[in-house]
């Protein structure tokens, strides 16, 4: 009896390779035909300029706030000097100058997302092929994110 | 050659003949391996890839020290927790930090047998925080924070031999209890014949209390008894919840041969014991404060060095007349585990010689005590009357009952060692309803969310003790098996076989989502409170003072700063203060030194962790990280140049600017 079924079960199970090989790898075992095919989704222009992640709208930019500063540059020599060299590559890209490379919205993305930014922007898709490493996620929050860019922004001004 | 191999074969034979009908006559029809069809065993036990199982299972490693996490019911292995064993993999007990942890009044030890892993619990519930696990060699009581799975603190136990009866809390969390399984003379260090045992010999229990928002124990008294062997605990639940049990065997007081002098009373006892009512005469000034030395390691803030406390005096409340918190229930025979009900009504005992499973009533227990049933007083603890306080005797339990968990529904899980079986019996009318085999020679079992008031009993996990032919032969040798069985209906089935780690003793199980959301994935780099913390990368440096050289080390994917260091010296002590500025969850990474007479250190993300160093040869030595942390991974290294004792190469380091 027990035999029996057990035979029942390989046979199904022997008709179905067919029909799972032709699912080669992807995630569902539905057949490919009936999915949709993938596509990159579109950048918004936004995005194109500044970057994928939670900031999605133009921030606020004035004088440059000491307080600020102050806060920016202690979160950015804890999380974020290992990294980086303001003149000259080290294990990412110099940020003496990244305020004229890129703007504040750009720069608080590639902070609160950097996986998302590598995979899906262009940009960062091009940073990750020179650098060969994945810049990681250091426990940021927004509003210190916004520190950092207006640490970097005095930076910027004071060494040029 | 020929004779012999035939012999022994008899022999087996004879012996499983034996077996056979030993357990025919004991328990009238044989157990059996009842198995699903596989295919539906197999599916009961799938968690297909990225998913997770639905509990965690704590499965103490017995002689290897640790405890072991698995998945259940896929049996996934999921880590090995380094509780009283030093472990090389993660530098737990060489690092700086935890050596301390291994330190007790006997000095550093390096290993200990780790067997009662039992989750906090709050109302009766497992409710995930931290889970107490004892040493039976040296006695101690580790809390492991289920946080972070790492071992937090650890108590050592005076005046006690063999801490086995432990590490149960109790309700609430209010205590996790000890105890002497080798009585020994109480007071410290005493030297005296070992045949003045009955004399000189006493039992402690003891009573740690826990901090209800940290965890942490104190160790708040000790009951000293007489000189028996209190093997295991449990605490009582519901009405029972101010009480603890621990089962006794030896009441004959012998000091050789137990196997044979300690098993001539046909009843030994369980020690019942109001642990409120003993608290109390403790505050109201009862006991008296005997010196002791014992060991409490812990750390004191978030991280940093674990802190070696030591303390010298502990609390003693020597049972009186009329104190009433402490009795004893006479209870066949040898009884090894000690079990209660989640009604907290049914206290059941494993009698390794019995013939039954006794079970004592709780309330009836109270109403003897109320009506003073007692057969008499040993050391001014009062015996209760068996027929006063049994309210049933499980009938053919199989050969040497053990443990007892229980599934809410009304019915109790034994273990039988002998007769290597799980025999699930009725609480109503006491009587075997399903037997099924264990591979081989069961030892402790659990059931999912067991000795709590609510098991959500789906599953029960057997911890066998020999594996023989169940997997494919290591050698002479082999891990310890565990069995899963799927106790949903109304008989018990057999779905999963797979080795352990070490010798699992008692294990638990806990839903994993009671745990999982709280489990962290970093250590902050905000709340680094290590004195030798790194909290800015330039803060890099090194500083030498006499001998001692510390080193002050970042590491990130993939660098370390500083990864040159020359003016290291022979003879100097070298500390290496690796800090993981990572705030990614898993990216770990280690260090390893050439020569180093030590073991690496793994270091999680934001964390620092301190190896030492004693360079005796002048030479160039490489370091590098020990954890593929990054595709740059190979290049993760350092060189640390050690001269001669008396050179006068200065001290520097650096990173870059090749
Ligand atoms: C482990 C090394 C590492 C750490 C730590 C790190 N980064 Fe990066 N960073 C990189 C790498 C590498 C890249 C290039 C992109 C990639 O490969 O992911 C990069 C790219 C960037 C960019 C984009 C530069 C450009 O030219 O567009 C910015 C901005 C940035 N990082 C800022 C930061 C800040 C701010 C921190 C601290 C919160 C930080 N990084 C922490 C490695 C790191
Ligand atoms: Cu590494």
């Amino acid at each position: 009896m027990n035999t029996y079924k057990h035979l029942l079960k390989s046979i199904t199970l022997l008709l179905l390779i067919p029909v799972l090989y032709s699912c080669g790898g992807e995630e569902s075992s539905e057949p490919r035909s009936t999915q949709p095919p993938v596509e990159e989704p579109a950048l918004t222009e936004f995005e194109l300029e500044h970057g994928i992640g939670p900031v999605t709208e133009p921030i606020e930019i004035g004088d440059i706030d000491p307080d600020l500063v102050t806060k920016g540059r202690n979160i950015y020599e804890m999380k974020c000097e290992m990294c980086h060299n303001y003149q000259g590559r080290m294990v990412g890209p110099e940020l003496g100058n990244v305020m004229e490379r890129r703007s504040p919205e750009f720069v608080m993305n590639f902070i609160l997302n950097p996986s998302g930014m590598v995979r899906e922007h262009p940009v960062g898709q091009e940073l990750l092929r020179e650098y060969m490493t994945a810049m990681p996620f250091q426990n940021v929050q927004k509003d210190e994110a916004r520190a950092i860019v207006e640490y970097l922004r005095y930076y910027y001004e004071e060494n040029n | 050659m020929d004779n012999k191999k035939s012999n022994t074969l008899r022999g087996l034979l004879f012996g499983a003949g034996f077996i056979a009908i030993a357990a025919f006559i004991f328990t009238g029809c044989p157990s059996q391996q009842r198995m699903l069809d596989t295919g539906d065993a197999a599916q009961k036990v799938y968690v297909a890839p990225g998913e997770h199982d639905e509990y965690y299972g704590f499965f103490s490693g017995g002689y290897s020290g640790q405890l072991s996490v698995w998945g259940l019911p896929s049996a996934r292995f999921l880590k090995v927790i380094p509780v009283f064993s030093q472990d090389p993999e993660t530098g737990y007990g060489y690092s700086e930090e935890t050596k301390p942890l291994l330190k007790t009044s006997y000095g550093f030890i390096p290993w200990d047998d780790s067997h009662h892993p039992h989750i906090s619990q709050t109302n009766g519930d497992a409710d995930g925080r931290w889970i107490y696990i004892n040493a039976n060699n040296t006695p101690r009581i580790a809390r492991i924070d289920l946080q972070t799975f790492e071992t937090k603190e650890i108590l050592e136990l005076p005046n006690t031999g063999g801490n086995h009866a432990s590490s149960f809390v109790t309700s609430n969390s209010e205590y996790v209890i000890g105890a002497t399984r080798f009585s020994i003379p109480y007071e410290m260090d005493l030297d005296v014949p070992i045949d003045s045992y009955s004399d000189e010999f006493r039992g402690a229990l003891s009573f740690i209390q826990l901090d209800p928002e940290t965890g942490m124990m104190e160790m708040d008294f000790q009951i000293l008894v007489p000189p028996y062997n209190y093997d295991l605990g449990r605490a009582g639940k519901g009405p029972s919840a101010d009480w603890v049990f621990f089962t006794t065997y030896n009441t004959e007081e012998a000091h050789t041969l137990l196997e044979v002098n300690a098993s001539r009373n046909d009843k030994d006892y369980v020690a019942a014991v109001n642990w409120k009512r003993a608290a109390e005469l403790v505050r109201n000034g009862a006991g008296e404060t005997m010196s002791a030395e014992y060991y409490h390691n812990y750390y004191e803030g978030n991280q940093g060095i674990a802190i070696n406390d030591v303390k010298n005096q502990v609390t003693v409340l020597t049972p009186e007349d009329g104190q009433d918190f402490i009795y004893f229930l006479p209870t066949p025979k040898s009884p090894h585990g000690v079990d209660l009900d989640p009604t907290g009504e049914f206290i059941v005992a494993g009698g390794k010689l019995a013939t039954v499973i006794p079970v004592h009533s709780f309330s009836r227990m109270l109403d003897a005590i109320e009506n003073r049933r007692f057969e008499g007083h040993v050391e001014n603890i009062p015996i209760l009357d068996y027929d006063a306080t049994i309210i049933g005797e499980v009938e053919n339990p199989g050969l040497g009952p053990l443990h007892t968990e229980f599934d809410g529904r009304g019915y109790a899980y034994t273990s039988v060692y002998i007769s290597s079986e799980i025999v699930k019996w009725s609480l109503e009318t006491f009587e075997v309803v399903d037997r099924i085999d264990a591979y081989y020679s069961i030892g402790h079992l659990m059931i999912t969310g067991g000795d709590t008031k609510n098991p959500d009993a789906r599953y029960l996990v057997g911890l066998t003790k020999t594996a023989k032919d169940r997997y494919l032969p290591t050698g002479p040798k082999q891990n310890h098996p565990a069995q899963l069985y799927d106790i949903s209906g109304d008989r018990m089935q057999l779905l999963l076989d797979f080795p352990t780690i070490g010798e699992p003793h008692y294990a638990q199980a806990i839903r994993a989502d009671k745990v999982a959301p709280n489990v962290k994935q970093i250590y902050e780099m905000e709340e680094n409170d290590h004195p030798h913390a790194l909290r800015r990368v330039a803060d890099n440096r090194i500083e030498r003072d006499g001998d001692v050289v510390r080193v002050y080390m970042s590491s990130t994917r993939s660098h370390f700063r500083p990864d040159n260091i020359e003016g290291v010296r022979v003879g100097d002590t070298v500390y290496i203060h690796l800090t993981n500025l990572e705030q990614e969850w898993d990216v770990v990474h280690g260090i390893a030194i050439k020569g180093a007479n030590n073991s690496e250190i793994l270091v999680a993300p934001g964390q620092t962790k301190t190896i030492k160093w004693e360079p005796t040869r002048t030479g160039i030595y490489p370091f590098y990280c020990t954890a593929f942390c990054s595709a740059l991974h190979q290049e993760m290294q350092g060189y640390i140049r050690v001269s001669a004792a008396d050179s006068d190469v200065p001290l520097t380091w650096s990173t870059g600017g090749n």
